[in-house]
């Protein structure tokens, strides 16, 4: 077996699953061990997803690597695999962000260091799965099965009030995902096939269509999630661990995005038309409504929650764009910027949320206190951590030279070809994230050092300042050079754009 | 020999040896009772070699059509024999822990067994009763053994009186049948109910009689009221042998009654058994949620799953059969691991039966806890457990039969279900231990728990081989 022809995606779930299996057999008593262990299974895996992407032909738009037996022969479910150019940014994106996550769990995490290593290499096959299922089904047994390493780390690992978080945000996202189940079976009805590219073509009239947009919206929106479903973020946010604040932002919040793109866009095109302006307010009333919500947040972790709500604001803005942009030029290349816009924030919002809850993580082991108002003036004590956040901080408010800026911008550039207002509703964010991003920033950071506590903080060690830097490398790297992340994507979307724009009723 | 007995020969050596094991029984001062155990055991897996070696290739009815041997039965048998067994190896635990070790235990078992077959056999009306009464008055003998309980005596008592009571309704309406077509064989109903030369309002009536004892049996709302409090007062290893086996004969009971025998009127009994599946599942979902005992929670949470297993019937095809068929048959494998947890946690004078009693089980007993953990989210119906597949069979079966909406309700209750079997997953891994008692049970009721577990887990990682068995059953 050659370089060329291994089973990458299949490799890229299953090593992180099985890595996971083999430290919870080994347990808490080889603690080193495991955690060795489990950091050389995250970059395993991460050189694959490396490897995945030089082999990755960007001038295809269909799915490439594809891989596909039986599974259930007797209702024709496979074991499809494919990626293509949505999928693999987000994939390396899920990689990298492990190795994060495992690095901030060194010494923090001190009882169950097995099971809490288990929890996220499982989880971390499981998310790699939902990006590269070509079957609804096996998307959908990913796509749930996830809940549970997550439902765990919250509950075990969490804070004070991490049973009720965990529940709410286990039954809240359950809610969600069945009614996406019912609509894959409604579609299997009509197709005869659970394979995802075959749905795409399946024609559908507008209310069935209309349901089963519905149906998705409810999976995808609460995933993202949008305005008004979205108040389990926080909730579950400020309870979990560090860790699992990091996965729930950076990876599991772009499944709703990934769903739209893989599914509401391509499967329901007239629906989505026909829903798009109300797609839009509700993207603009989180941008806008939650940017405000964010600033008044007493609580670090939930002002960050806030603010990757309103994040997302832009990426559901860039998806739901095209159909205003079409109808007001008559042509799709300021469709194709906003949504790979969109996606550009995607990943960026990724890396900005995991430094900034990271940041967080940092501080909080030291005074295990969340709040604004038990800092100030920790400038002094810990000066390179505050130069750190001060470069997350300003990715997060979208400065120029960030990555944070690159897809913020391009939404707001392809909304003024839609209209004048959603651009301006829109490029409000630039104020308000600045605002609560800065001030925040401000009030933590900077000022006189009154609590003793503050006074007495150590500056990050080698370890913590290694996440930190690898994550500035990469916010600076989209930042000034964005091309890798849009070269991969450009045919797929492109592609996308034209099939969405196609109208498939009866 | 008489190709006929052949072909009932797994019931025939079954009642030999049930009365074999009663002689032996009788005449054993053996206070283990190891002997009666063991032939008790013998017998079954027996049985279970000869349902396999009896596997007709076609359908064979014998007996003036009283009896019928195909696909559906043999596989139905072999899964009551097998489960069976293993409800035994729990029971003889059970019972050895708690003193209270009686071998009629056993042979009442290998009754209620053979009544299950015989069931699951049934060709015509009186077969079906013959076998329900066999099964049930075992049953309501096994409720009662603790004589000194009097939880049990009550749950015995509620369990025969309204037990009668269905037994009644349903010979009702199998007289109401009768009368109408003049034909006890339900191959013959089927014909006359099809020749549209009987009143059919008439008809209907006499099915719904047959439906509401079927319902009781089944334990679906509105006629769900003995299953609380029997699950909770019957000694544990009844409550698990009444929550397994008799589900899959109840189940063949619904295909021979409702299929066999009224297919014509599929489009009357679809409406009936939708309320039933609704009210079924809504009943047992939401007041699942207020329970504090296990035993209790997981009766509701069996009314609910009746709920969800109408939804086969309710899709009125051989497909949707099949996915009741898988439902009952993981739902059976689910139910008995987790009341096989109960077992493993009680002790000597102490019921692990309240919910509580699984606090902290993670730190106890890590891999228990694991095992209760895989059985918790199957039954909640989440990937990649067996619960999953067994909810999406016939979800998907409902909505190919046109009926979205139904699916979309019963996916709104099992989330409601969901926030029950969660919590004691919460219990397990957020709570911390009252006590750290060790777990102390012999290493055979350990294996055969965890391979339960696992077959939770690994049924769902692959399902392809069970699915198909199902289908393949209830084919032509």
């Amino acid at each position: 077996m050659t370089l060329s022809n291994l089973p990458l995606l299949s490799m890229l779930i299953w090593t992180p699953i099985l890595g996971g299996i083999w430290v919870l057999i080994a347990g808490d008593r080889q603690e080193e061990t495991v955690k060795y262990f489990s950091l050389a299974v995250s970059f395993i895996t991460f050189v694959f997803s490396v490897l995945l992407y030089c082999q990755f032909d960007a001038s295809v738009a269909g799915m490439q690597f594809v891989e596909e037996t039986n599974w259930i022969s007797a209702f024709n479910i496979k074991y499809h695999l494919g990626v293509d150019g949505i999928g693999l940014p987000l994939i390396l994106l899920t990689t990298f962000t492990t190795i994060l996550v495992i690095l901030a769990a060194w010494e923090v995490i001190e009882n169950r260091i097995s099971y809490y290593m288990c929890a996220f290499l499982i989880l971390t096959g499981l998310m790699n799965a939902v990006f590269v299922a070509l079957d609804a089904i096996l998307f959908y047994v990913f796509w749930e099965a996830m809940l549970i390493p997550m439902f765990l780390i919250i509950g075990i690992w969490g804070g004070p009030n991490r049973v009720y978080a965990t529940i709410k945000f286990f039954l809240y996202t359950f809610l969600g995902s069945v009614f996406m189940l019912v609509a894959f079976l409604y579609l299997y009805s009509k197709a005869g096939s659970f394979n995802i590219e075959i749905l795409h073509d399946v024609p559908l009239g507008l209310t069935a269509q209309k349901f089963i947009f519905i149906a998705f919206f409810l999976a995808f929106a609460v995933k993202i999630p949008m305005w008004p479903v979205h108040t389990w973020l926080p909730d579950a946010h400020v309870e979990a661990p560090t860790g699992g604040s990091v996965v729930l932002a950076a990876i599991m919040l772009k499944m709703g995005g990934y769903g739209f793109l893989r599914f509401s866009l391509p499967i329901t095109p007239d629906a989505s038309l026909f829903f798009s302006d109300a797609m839009i307010a509700l993207s603009l009333i989180a941008i806008v409504y939650i940017g405000f919500v964010a600033l008044v947040q007493e609580d670090m972790k939930k002002l960050i929650a806030y603010s990757s709500i309103s994040h997302m604001g832009f990426v559901t803005l860039g998806f739901f764009l095209p159909f205003a942009i079409v109808a007001a030029t008559g042509e799709n290349s300021g469709a194709i910027m906003g949504m790979e816009g969109a996606m550009m924030q995607m990943i960026s919002h990724g890396f900005i949320s995991a430094a900034m809850f990271l940041c967080v993580g940092v501080m909080y082991d030291r005074l295990h206190s969340r709040m604004i108002k038990d800092y100030g003036g920790v400038v002094n004590s810990m000066p390179y951590f505050a130069a750190f956040m001060m470069l997350f901080v300003m990715a997060n408010s979208g400065l120029p030279g960030t990555s944070g800026f690159v897809g913020e911008f391009l939404v707001i550039l392809s909304s003024f070809k839609a209209s004048f207002w959603i651009a301006f509703a829109a490029a409000l964010t630039l104020i308000l994230g600045a605002a609560y991003s800065l001030w925040m920033y401000k009030r933590v950071v900077f000022g006189d050092v009154t609590k003793e506590a503050v006074a007495e903080l150590k500056d990050i060690n080698a370890r913590e300042g290694l996440i930190l830097f690898l994550l500035a490398i990469v916010v600076i790297m989209f930042g000034v050079w964005p091309a890798p992340v849009f070269d991969v994507m450009h045919a797929t979307v492109e592609e996308l754009i034209t099939h969405v724009l196609q109208s498939k009723t009866l | 020999m008489n190709a006929e007995l052949i072909i009932a020969l797994p019931e025939i050596t079954l009642v030999v040896l049930a009365c074999m094991v009663l002689i032996i029984e009788a005449f054993n001062n053996d206070p283990q009772h190891t002997l009666t155990y063991w032939t008790a055991q013998a017998s079954l897996l027996i049985t279970l070699v000869l349902v396999f070696i009896n596997c007709p290739g076609e359908a064979t009815i014998v007996f003036n059509g009283g009896f019928i041997s195909d696909a559906m039965s043999s596989i139905l048998k072999a899964f009551m024999c097998g489960i069976s067994f293993i409800v035994f190896l729990y029971s003889y635990e059970y019972l050895k822990e708690h003193q209270s070790l009686k071998g009629e235990y056993f042979v009442l078992g290998l009754f209620a067994v053979l009544g299950m077959m015989i069931m699951a056999s049934a060709a015509s009306l009186l077969s079906v009763y013959l076998g329900l009464e066999l099964l049930s008055l075992s049953l309501y003998a096994m409720v009662a053994m603790q004589r000194d309980s009097e939880s049990a005596s009550e749950a015995a008592m509620k369990y025969f009186i309204l037990g009668a009571l269905a037994s009644g309704m349903l010979l009702y309406g199998i007289s109401m049948i009768y009368g109408l077509t003049g034909h006890l064989q339900l191959a013959e109903i089927a014909q006359a109910v099809a020749s549209d030369s009987i009143n059919r309002s008439f008809l209907v009536f006499g099915m719904i009689f047959l439906i509401i004892g079927m319902a009781f049996k089944l334990g679906a709302a509105p006629f769900h009221m003995w299953v609380p409090d029997v699950y909770q007062g019957a000694p544990t290893c009844v409550t698990l042998f009444i929550s397994t086996a008799p589900k899959l004969a109840a189940f063949a009971m619904g295909i021979r009654l409702l299929v066999d025998g009224l297919l014509p009127l599929v489009s009357d009994w679809q409406s009936i058994l939708m309320v039933l599946a609704v009210l079924s599942m809504g009943v047992g979902n939401v007041i699942a949620i207020a329970q504090t005992n296990i035993k209790r929670m997981l009766a509701y949470s069996t009314i609910a799953h009746v709920g969800f297993l109408f939804l086969g019937f309710i899709a009125g095809t051989e497909a949707g059969f099949s996915g009741s068929m898988f439902y009952i048959i993981s739902y059976a494998l689910m139910s008995m691991g987790a009341f096989g947890m109960i077992i493993l946690l009680g002790r000597n004078g102490f019921e692990a039966e309240m919910l509580d009693d699984f606090k902290g089980l993670s730190e106890r007993s890590p891999w228990f806890a694991f095992v209760m953990l895989c059985i918790m989210f199957s039954m909640a119906g989440v990937p990649p457990f067996l619960g999953f597949w067994s909810k999406w069979f016939v979800l998907k079966e409902v909505v190919s039969s046109g009926y979205v909406s139904l699916a979309a309700i019963a996916v709104v209750f099992s989330i409601i279900g969901a926030y029950y079997y969660l919590r004691i997953v919460k219990l397990m891994y957020f709570d911390k231990a009252e006590s750290m008692t060790a777990i102390k049970s012999s290493k055979q009721m350990r294996m055969v728990l965890s391979v339960n577990g696992m077959a939770i887990l690994l049924l769902g990682l692959a399902p392809n081989a069970l699915m198909a068995l199902c289908i393949a059953a209830l084919a032509g």
